[in-house]
């Protein structure tokens, strides 16, 4: 990681950011796995609406549309947090951190908006197989969303308190990682899901 | 307040489950006791849950998967003992109850048992095999162990408040779905398993980093010990697989618990999902078994025959090969629901396949016995046994991988004697071969060899006796998970299984007589040098047991066998001119606070107390961003600690006796260190 190596670290330190950085590309490999076994019996259950609504009934593609919108956006603003983290502009860090948490849970309310929506028409995920296959994959990557926005406030109060120290710049990597994984899950989600869904 | 615990699941209603409850209950109690008796909770607070130490969190794991395995053992008698008697008589275990017990003994088993098993070996052996200080993360491995331990405390639980499933250690639905199991038992199940597996999965991440990043100088991956190359592997099976095995869980949950249709029969739901994502775990948590067993064999094995390992390429090759064809033939265990002809022809072939390199190995190994000068101690006799037991329980298996005869056999007491006859000598045996083999590295003084040898001769005798009849009995059609049966002829081989059930108990108990005896008698059978069998790769080079560092100074390795070459080169025990500071992890409370709520989220979740459930998860995500928010969690051992602990090893490799297992004076195994000037 350019950023953290800039900063002064010992090779001993650098070397455990490097281990702390692979253990997570792993976890992130493993929860891959996850997605991938909730997308295939998402497919494999699409079909099981069991009389029940079908995606096209159910599926608003301007809200999903929106809530894309917000999340690849909170992907870029993460991106520009990561730039002033390397320049060691710690008010800019904070600024578009929070930005980021603001996108992400504006996604949240949207996704939130959009379960009721379908409960309330009857269309809850114990209505067909096909709905909860839906609601568990888009709920798992919800969730994920959910835990990453926790992640951002806890980020935000280290670089607040303890500044763009090498342990918490090491850790705001690693929150990258996760938010820009997240932006990709849901963008197969989209794809997946969503776009055949109402086509 | 209690959600749906009633006083009505206190086990009340009959007497074989009360006084399991009261067994589980009192042990529980016998334990506290002990450890107040002896004035040692103090200790057991500060240097054992809070520890961090690889070494210690091995000794744990160990700990608690022996005691599960006497608590799955105790299973296996019961259900041995109602099938000895249960022609045309009920015996003395409604059905209900012996569906319970055969499901907890395969979930105890296996996720319990064995998973345990194998993570201690790992802890214990592997980061002083590649000449390391430590894992890689620490703190995350005393919170894989609190979350495995939370998993087999809701085991315990259930005996005592509650059910157990009646589902099988596979828990199919539709039976295990609410329309034909409301109760609570499927639910522990799940979040036993649900726990547990998010422990496991960290132990995997974990020591994929510590291999790949944490080797000594010098040690590249064609010089790693064979045990450390299975745990590698061992560990992306465990990364790639138990995702699965999480997903099918949670799905399996939202169904019962909050009217989902993943798996039930109406609206939608398919349970073959289930089966597929659960073999696509399941058959590579055999491998995930077995190959750090065959890790073991693969040491013990070149060490007790004083060689090094024939075909070590062809061994690595093999774990590699086994790794990634376990994902290729999950369908085996489903070849009689309905797939195509095409499809299960494609599954048996490609399972028939993996016979292949396990072959390889079997040939490894006899050829690295062959002209070597074998010593016959207890882990060299568990191999021996495992070699020649292992050939039928594989022959059994190609036949098992035909589709035609897994159609007459599948759901007989067939495939039960096959998968015990692999996973009895073929995991347990090598899990027990470590546990011998390493004990003095973890402890300082050696296993009574006698008793050893007569636990071994108890175990292999009582294994054929008990499990070969359950070859002919399912030739004679009898179906496996029997409760009681009216055919006559069955019976004389099911008390023969009883009986062998009653040797290997005897064989429970000389491990425990074992174990009793050894620390009694510690004083002569000390292991000073730290290498008590003239061993060949690097634990031998630390002291017995290792130092919270485990190496003062990190090992330079310039070749396979890398211990084995330092004593031949006679720099094996050479005194570093300075020693460096070290830094080490701290202890910390947090791993073990992670655990218990995780195990209490789990209980809350299964009784649908759900602010308790919620109130867990709060205190989990608390210790979680306490622990990532502390930058202060190292503190540094200075050069002089580490000199004072390094020259007390010196002075007793000086008193250590010549290792009886080096006969040429001089050379391997013997001490010579410089006296302290
Ligand atoms: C120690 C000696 C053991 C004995 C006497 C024993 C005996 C049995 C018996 C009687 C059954 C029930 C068979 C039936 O349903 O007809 C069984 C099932 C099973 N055993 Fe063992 N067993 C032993 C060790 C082990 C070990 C070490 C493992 C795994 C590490 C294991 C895993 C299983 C599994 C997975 C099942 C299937 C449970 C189910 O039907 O859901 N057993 N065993
Ligand atoms: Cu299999």
């Amino acid at each position: 990681m350019s950023s953290v190596a800039r900063m002064t670290i010992s090779p001993r330190d650098a070397e455990r950011y490097e281990e702390k950085d692979f253990g997570f590309w792993l976890y992130l490999m493993s929860d891959a796995v996850i997605f991938a076994c909730l997308f295939a019996t998402y497919l494999v259950m699409v079909g099981n609406t069991a009389g029940g609504p079908t995606p096209k009934d159910v599926f608003e593609l301007d809200r999903a549309a929106a809530e894309t919108a917000l999340l690849l956006l909170s992907s870029t603003t993460f991106g520009v947090a990561a730039v002033a983290l390397s320049a060691g502009d710690r008010g800019k860090v904070l600024l578009w951190l929070a930005v980021t948490f603001l996108l992400g849970a504006g996604f949240i309310f949207l996704e939130i908006g959009e379960f009721t929506g379908m409960i309330a028409q009857g269309a809850g995920p114990d209505r067909s197989g096909f709905l909860s296959a839906f609601f568990t994959l888009v709920g798992t990557h919800g969730f994920h969303v959910s835990v990453g926005l926790v992640w951002i406030v806890v980020m935000f109060a280290q670089v607040f308190f303890k500044g763009l120290t090498a342990p918490v710049a090491s850790r705001f990597m690693r929150l990258g990682l996760f938010w820009h994984f997240l932006d990709i899950i849901w963008v197969v989600i989209f794809s997946v899901v969503y776009l055949p869904g109402v086509l | 307040m209690f959600g749906r615990l009633t006083i009505d699941s206190l086990p009340f209603y009959s007497a074989v489950a009360a006084s399991g409850a009261a067994v589980t209950v009192l042990g529980g109690l016998a334990v506290a006791g002990a450890i107040t008796y002896f004035g040692a909770w103090r200790m057991v607070m500060t240097q054992w849950v809070s520890s961090v130490d690889h070494k210690k969190i091995g000794i744990m794991y160990i700990m608690l998967a022996l005691v599960m395995l006497l608590r799955g053992f105790v299973d296996a008698a019961m259900m041995r003992s109602q099938q000895a008697i249960a022609y045309n008589s009920e015996g003395y275990l409604p059905p209900d109850h012996f569906d319970q017990i055969f499901s907890s003994h395969g979930t105890i088993m296996i996720f319990f048992m064995a998973m345990p098993f194998l993570s201690g070996l790992a802890n214990l052996i592997v980061p002083q095999q590649i000449g390391s200080r430590d894992v890689a993360f620490p703190f995350m491995n005393s919170v894989s162990l609190w979350l495995t331990t939370a998993g087999a405390g809701l085991m315990l639980i259930s005996l005592v408040v509650g059910k157990f499933s009646t589902a099988g250690w596979t828990a199919y639905p539709p039976y295990s779905g609410v329309e034909y199991t409301p109760g609570v038992g499927v639910d522990y199940w799940l979040w036993m398993v649900f726990i547990a597996g998010f422990g496991t999965t960290m132990t995997g991440i974990n020591f994929l980093v510590t291999i790949i990043k944490n080797r000594a100088p010098g040690m590249t991956m064609f010089r790693l010990p064979l045990f450390t190359w299975t745990i590698l592997i061992t560990s992306v099976l465990i990364i790639f697989a138990f995702p699965a095995l999480t997903v099918a869980c949670a799905m399996l949950i939202l169904d019962r618990n909050f009217g989902f249709h993943f798996f039930t029969n109406a609206m939608g739901g398919n349970m073959m999902n289930y089966i597929n994502l659960f073999w696509l775990w399941g058959h590579p948590e055999v491998y995930i078994l077995i190959l750090p067993a065959f890790g073991v064999f693969s040491e013990v094995v070149s060490t007790f025959s004083q060689k090094r390992l024939f075909g070590y390429i062809s061994l690595v090759l093999a774990t590699c090969a086994i790794g990634l064809l376990s994902f290729t033939v999950w369908l085996h265990h489903f070849f009689t629901m309905g797939s195509s002809a095409k499809v299960n022809s494609f599954f048996g072939t490609m399972t028939t396949i993996i016979s292949v390199p396990t072959g390889v190995k079997v040939f490894d190994w006899l050829l690295t016995m062959y002209r070597g000068r074998i010593i016959f101690k207890p882990p060299m006799l568990f191999t021996i046994g495992f070699l020649v037991t292992f050939v039928i329980g594989g022959l059994s298996g190609v036949l098992l991988a035909l589709p035609p005869i897994d159609y007459l056999m599948h759901n007989t007491t067939f495939l039960v004697a096959h998968f015990h006859n692999m996973i009895i000598p073929g995991v347990l045996f090598g899990y027990l071969a470590g546990y011998m083999y390493w004990f003095p590295k973890a402890f300082g003084f050696k296993l009574n060899e006698k008793w050893g040898t007569r636990a071994f001769w108890c175990w292999i005798v009582g294994f054929y006796v008990a499990f070969m009849p359950l070859y002919v009995l399912g030739m004679l059609g009898m179906p496996r998970r029997m409760e009681h049966y009216d055919i006559a002829a069955w019976q004389p081989h099911l008390i023969v299984a009883g009986i062998g059930a009653f040797i290997i108990l005897l064989g429970m108990i000389c491990l425990a007589v074992q174990l009793v005896v050894s620390i009694r008698e510690r004083n002569q059978a000390l292991d000073l040098s730290g290498d008590p069998w003239n061993g060949r790769s690097l634990e031998w080079a630390t002291s017995s047991p290792a130092a919270p560092y485990n190496f003062a100074v990190l090992p330079k390795v310039e070749s396979r066998d890398a211990w084995w070459d330092m004593k031949q080169r006679g720099v094996a025990y050479e005194r570093p001119a300075e020693y460096e500071d070290i830094v080490m992890p701290k202890n910390t409370y947090a791993g073990l606070v992670i655990g218990v709520a995780g195990g209490v989220f789990g209980f809350a979740a299964i009784w649908w107390m759900w602010w308790l459930a919620l109130l867990s998860l709060a205190v989990i995500a608390a210790a979680i961003i306490y622990r990532a928010s502390d930058d202060d969690d190292e503190f540094v051992m200075t050069a002089s600690e580490v000199k004072a602990i390094e020259d007390e090893r010196f002075a007793q490799l000086a008193k250590a006796p010549k290792n009886e297992m080096a006969d040429e004076p001089g050379f391997a195994g013997e001490p010579a260190p410089e006296p302290a000037e």
